[in-house]
């Protein structure tokens, strides 16, 4: 099996993130970059099918120099192959999902496994749109997935729901939270990682289509009002939720 | 206020650290904050060892790091092993000692000391966690005096037959292969005994108020006959398990740092969340003063552990630096530990906090592998060239 798995480097979800100065992109000092949670759920099935159904697991990074972690921290998971994807930055997601689907042309991959979004941008579309330009089918926000070698069966979930696909390969999946539980690093693969020449391929120049014009923080949370204490107060808070709140 | 484990950096060594160095650290902190914190104080609090950690330690690769691939080792530096060891004992010194043991003092003495086919037969699978090993060299009647030991092996045919009794053995009872030091022709040799071998014993010691959640044992052997091929044929002489230890004391230098960062950073959370006369306890200049003593010993342990890892790397680290680092190390840390509780109060006496489990289990690691007055007796012995305990 040609297993092919695309990762990011993004801030860590505990890191408190600042507006950059410009306006126009959050502020990179003082946060620590991490693999996007959802990938590795997407790296972790990558391994479990290379160790069921043999073959090698490849993981693609698009990106600045930064990108070189999350490479290495799947190669240290336990990734054979790493590709960076070398653009200047400045892309948008089309111009993304159109250099991931140029690298990965050509290359025979039976799947191709994404996190189901990153939790920077949050869009969501990276994947998908991939999967589009190279003319294959996708799954997203997968919770559950089997695969009999040539066809593969995958569930997905939504509010008061699930449902269930059949899909020949390839196919490229996304993954959500549940798929699996990530499997810790190792020294070994720590070493590995080092030691790995990573591939590099340069994306081709593209004009981003959508323009970024400025970023505010959220509104400042109001704080709450306590109307009384116990069942007495239970009248002014309702006359309170439908006259000022408008909420009944 | 931060929630998360903030490791004093003060000097910002973390600069000094190669790339796979800080993923290292980085992936035995995560382990231990995710696997270890939530649940080792339920195992202190009944003495038992997670014995289920085993299998994962093994595969995060924690046994016998710095050995070659070829024998399960990854081959790591000196630095990154310490790291490693700094992180375990964050967690508790009883994990960190099983690492110790099972890495310093049995694998290194069969990697080193052992034959090619002992190296084949018992490395891979110690560092798989297939294997548990144990190392006996102390006994009831020697202790800081190792040269005194009554354990004796005598030849039998091809083999050896044993007697002696070895006492305050880690992993003793869980162990399936036992490193024993005993005379031989009134020479320290190493064997290697196996778990079940007639004769052969290890009953928990139990009823501690330290590393609970660590085994400790007594080995027993009453005629135990051993084959020839159990015998380390390269350790002849007591500098062979010395060596062994040195290796420990090593990780103990350096592991002792990570309780007492864990120590720090809860007793500084805690003061200045904690609010008496109206404000902060941290805002108070004694308490200021202690976190202040706190940090500083931290900075200076790290700065230590650092150096020697590059002098141990270069193979230049005596094992008289080793002691220095052992000894202040665990004298700075229990200090620590001590001033970290008092921070916390009461609450700093049950396991919802970490402090007063780390200060107990520091105080085994404080006379373990050469007590604090011996190392001192050995430094003084370098410098002076007068050995004080012969």
């Amino acid at each position: 099996m040609n297993i092919a798995v695309l990762v990011k480097l993004a801030p860590d979800t505990e890191a408190a993130l600042k507006i950059d100065a410009d306006r126009l992109k959050i502020a990179t000092v003082d946060i620590n970059y991490v693999l996007n949670p959802y990938d590795e759920y997407a790296v972790e099935e990558g391994l479990r099918w290379k160790e069921k159904f043999g073959g090698t697991t490849t993981v693609f990074s698009l990106g600045r120099e930064e990108a070189v972690k999350a490479l290495r921290n799947a190669l240290a998971m336990g990734a054979d192959e790493a590709v960076h994807i070398v653009s200047p930055g400045g892309l948008d997601m089309l111009g993304k999902a159109k250099a991931l689907a140029a690298a990965l042309q050509g290359r025979g991959f039976d799947v191709i496994f994404a996190g189901k979004q990153s939790v920077d941008d949050d869009c969501g579309a990276v994947g998908p749109m991939t999967a589009y330009y190279l003319s294959i089918p996708h799954i997203s926000t997968v919770v559950k997935l089997d695969c009999d070698g040539s066809r593969i069966t995958a569930w997905r979930e939504f509010e008061g729901g699930a449902e269930k696909f059949e899909c020949p390969l390839p196919v490229l999946i996304t993954a959500q939270k549940g798929l699996n539980e990530p499997r810790y690093a190792s020294l070994k693969g720590i070493m590995f990682s080092k030691k790995k020449e990573i591939a590099v391929v340069e994306a081709a120049p593209a004009q981003a289509k959508i323009e970024i014009l400025k970023l505010n923080y959220p509104p400042v949370r109001q704080a709450g009002k306590i109307v009384g204490q116990g069942v007495e107060a239970v009248p002014k808070l309702l006359q309170l939720l439908r006259e000022e709140a408008k909420v009944l | 206020m931060e929630t998360t484990y903030q490791a004093l950096d003060y000097y910002l060594i973390d600069e000094l650290l190669t790339d796979e160095e800080r993923m290292v650290r980085d992936l035995v902190r995560e382990w231990v904050e995710c696997e270890v914190l939530p649940v080792i104080g339920r195992f202190a609090d009944e003495g038992t060892f997670p014995m289920q950690m085993i299998p994962e330690m093994a595969r995060l690769g924690l046994f016998g790091p710095t050995l070659p691939e070829e024998y399960g080792g990854a081959n790591v530096s000196e630095i990154a092993y310490g790291l490693m060891m700094q992180e375990l004992e964050r967690g508790d010194s009883g994990l960190r000692s099983f690492a110790s043991v099972q890495s310093g003092l049995v694998m290194y003495p069969i990697f080193r000391y052992g034959s090619a086919e002992q190296r084949r037969k018992y490395l891979p699978k110690l560092a798989a966690g297939e294997l548990i090993g144990c190392f006996g060299l102390t006994e009831p009647n020697s202790g800081s005096d190792p040269g005194s030991m009554q354990t004796k092996a005598v030849r039998d045919g091809d083999g050896y037959i044993l007697n002696g009794a070895k006492m305050w053995i880690t992993n003793g009872t869980i162990a399936d292969v036992a490193v024993v030091w005993a005379k031989l022709d009134d020479v320290v040799r190493g064997f290697l005994v196996e778990k079940g071998t007639p004769g052969f014993s290890a009953p928990e010691t139990k009823m501690k108020w330290s590393l609970r959640a660590s085994v400790t044992s007594e080995l027993v052997f009453e005629d135990v006959h051993l084959p020839s091929d159990a015998l380390l044929p390269k350790a002849k002489g007591l500098s062979a398990p010395l060596s062994c230890l040195s290796q420990a004391r090593y990780g103990i230098a350096w592991g002792v740092v990570g309780a007492a960062m864990a120590c720090f950073d809860e007793a500084r959370r805690y003061a200045n969340k904690r609010v008496q006369f109206d404000k902060p306890i941290a805002s108070f200049q004694i308490v200021q003063e202690k976190l202040a003593i706190m940090a500083t010993e931290i900075t200076k342990s790290q700065l230590l552990n650092f150096r020697l890892a590059q002098l141990k790397q270069t193979g230049k680290a005596t094992h008289q630096m080793i002691s220095l680092a052992k000894r202040n190390g665990c004298y700075q840390a229990l200090k620590i530990a001590r001033m970290a509780r008092d921070i916390l109060g009461a609450a700093g006496i049950t396991y919802e906090f970490q402090s007063g489990r780390h200060l107990v289990n520091l105080e085994s690691v404080y006379t373990y592998e050469g007590t604090h007055d011996i190392h001192t007796l050995v430094i003084g012995s370098s410098l002076t060239g007068i050995e004080a305990f012969r």
